[in-house]
């Protein structure tokens, strides 16, 4: 349990450094840091005391699987999440590219001053 | 241009010790991945983690060498032509898979558990999605690169 | 195993706060690739060496596109007043997450015993129903190969709005004088 609140103190920090921060890169980085923290949630519900990995060789077979590996199910959700996590952070940093290249600064509160 | 002239040039790139190394590494990183890729449903790895490992090499060669150096070796219009090929097969592996019943079917004959020629169209899917997801990591980091330099190049 | 599992939190935790905190951009940068790979650490511990692999190499391609854009141009950080009210108005959000969450965690399962209802069918028929030994590629590519498809499409779209972002219209006579120059230069 207490496994689970540091995980979600991780999402709080992530958020703040999304919210309250002005540099376009910290809130980048404040993004990266609850796409990590959320990951580790839907592990770390599937995880089974004393687990192995759900995996079959010629020692385990199906039935020793189902009965100790941990669950398969939560780690095919986070495979396509991490990916899904590399192509928006690409999209991300080519619009702050953009940005810096239009007003030639990375704070967020004088781009919204000067507007155009 | 002169490719091998680019190769040894001095002033492109980064020193001759990293362009040796990376020479090497090259080829274990693209055998590396290639292993992950073809091994995806006897050990840990897939589709995903192999074909980020294949762009990541490319990615080595542009680092270490220019940017022209690894456009030669993959072009743009090559990139993404492997994106569209690898993205086109995972969805007609699923189509003809109707035939059997249902969208997605493993119609391939499953083979012995355990041998590498097994698991039906699980190998074939693997492979589609490492090129897509390999070339499309590429191209994206050819984008990075080529648009970013303008900014301090000109005088607005 | 369990003190292992808190030490390694403990220590993204404070690699989180150095990102978070520190003025220097290249330096933020670094400290969120050492959670990735302590996170990479945390997943092979956890029984998920697939997710670890793909964690590793995810991290270090991430960890090259954040450098590019955070070199490309001055790295220094804002050094100005603190903005009070997005401050206050985080802080307030965070205190309504924990909040929220602690009231949820009295429901969830507790750790280390997982309601695994639909996935004991799987892990005992992977083998024979598929033929793959590995049951995290047979769940991705045959019993929900349908959420594997959505994700090759939402990378694809996310590739293509980026080049739609980054294109240039220029004339060709500017485009010509920038295409012999390093990545690194």
């Amino acid at each position: 349990m207490s496994l689970y609140v540091m995980d979600i103190a991780l999402m709080g920090m992530g958020m703040y450094a999304l919210l309250a921060k002005r540099h376009i890169i910290k809130k980048i980085i404040g993004l990266v840091i609850m796409e990590y923290s959320i990951n580790l949630f839907l592990i770390l519900v599937g995880y089974k005391a004393d687990g192995i990995a759900p995996i079959q060789d010629s020692q385990i077979n199906a039935a020793t699987l189902a009965a100790r590996a941990v669950d398969p199910l939560p780690q095919a959700l986070v495979l396509t999440s991490i990916v899904i996590g590399l192509g928006t952070l690409a999209l991300m940093a080519s619009l702050a590219i953009k940005l810096y290249e239009k007003y030639k600064t990375f704070d967020m509160s004088e781009i919204n001053r000067l507007r155009g | 241009m002169d490719f091998e002239k680019q190769i040894s040039d001095e002033s492109l790139g980064m020193t001759v010790v990293v362009k040796t190394i990376s020479r090497m590494a090259m080829s274990f990183i693209l055998l590396f991945g290639f292993y992950i890729v073809l091994y995806g449903h006897l050990t840990p790895g897939g589709g995903f983690a192999g074909g980020v490992i294949l762009a990541i090499a490319y990615v080595l060669l542009m680092l270490a060498f220019s940017k022209d150096v690894a456009l030669a070796k993959l072009s743009n219009f090559w990139a993404s032509m492997w994106d569209n090929l690898g993205a086109l097969s995972f969805i007609v592996i699923g189509f003809v898979g109707l035939s059997g019943g249902y969208f997605f079917y493993n119609f391939v004959s499953h083979g012995t558990p355990g041998k590498l020629l097994s698991a039906g169209i699980i190998p074939l899917c693997n492979i589609s999605i490492a090129v897509k997801v390999g070339a499309a990591l590429y191209a994206i980091f050819i984008g990075l690169s080529i648009y970013g330099r303008l900014v301090t190049e000109e005088e607005k | 195993m369990l003190a292992l599992f808190h030490v390694l939190l403990f220590f993204m935790i404070v690699g989180s706060i150095v990102a978070i905190e520190i003025k220097n951009m290249l330096s933020a940068v670094i400290a969120v690739g050492a959670v990735g790979f302590g996170v990479s650490l945390l997943f092979l511990f956890l029984g998920a060496p697939d997710i670890a692999i793909t964690q590793v190499i995810v991290e270090v391609l991430s960890l090259i596109i954040l450098i590019r854009t955070t070199t490309f141009a001055d790295n220094r950080a804002i050094e100005a007043k603190i903005d009070n009210f997005a401050t206050v108005t985080g802080l307030i959000f965070i205190g309504f997450l924990i909040m929220a969450a602690l009231w949820a965690f009295q429901d969830i399962t507790p750790f280390g015993e997982p309601i695994m209802r639909v996935s004991r069918r799987y892990l005992a028929n992977t083998a024979a129903e598929t033929g793959a030994v590995n049951a995290v590629a047979g769940v991705i590519l045959d019993y929900r190969a349908y959420d594997t498809l959505g994700e090759a499409m939402v990378l694809f779209t996310s590739i293509l709005g980026a080049f739609v972002i980054l294109r240039r219209q220029g004339k060709k006579k500017e485009r010509n004088e920038t295409e012999e120059f390093g990545i690194m230069q």
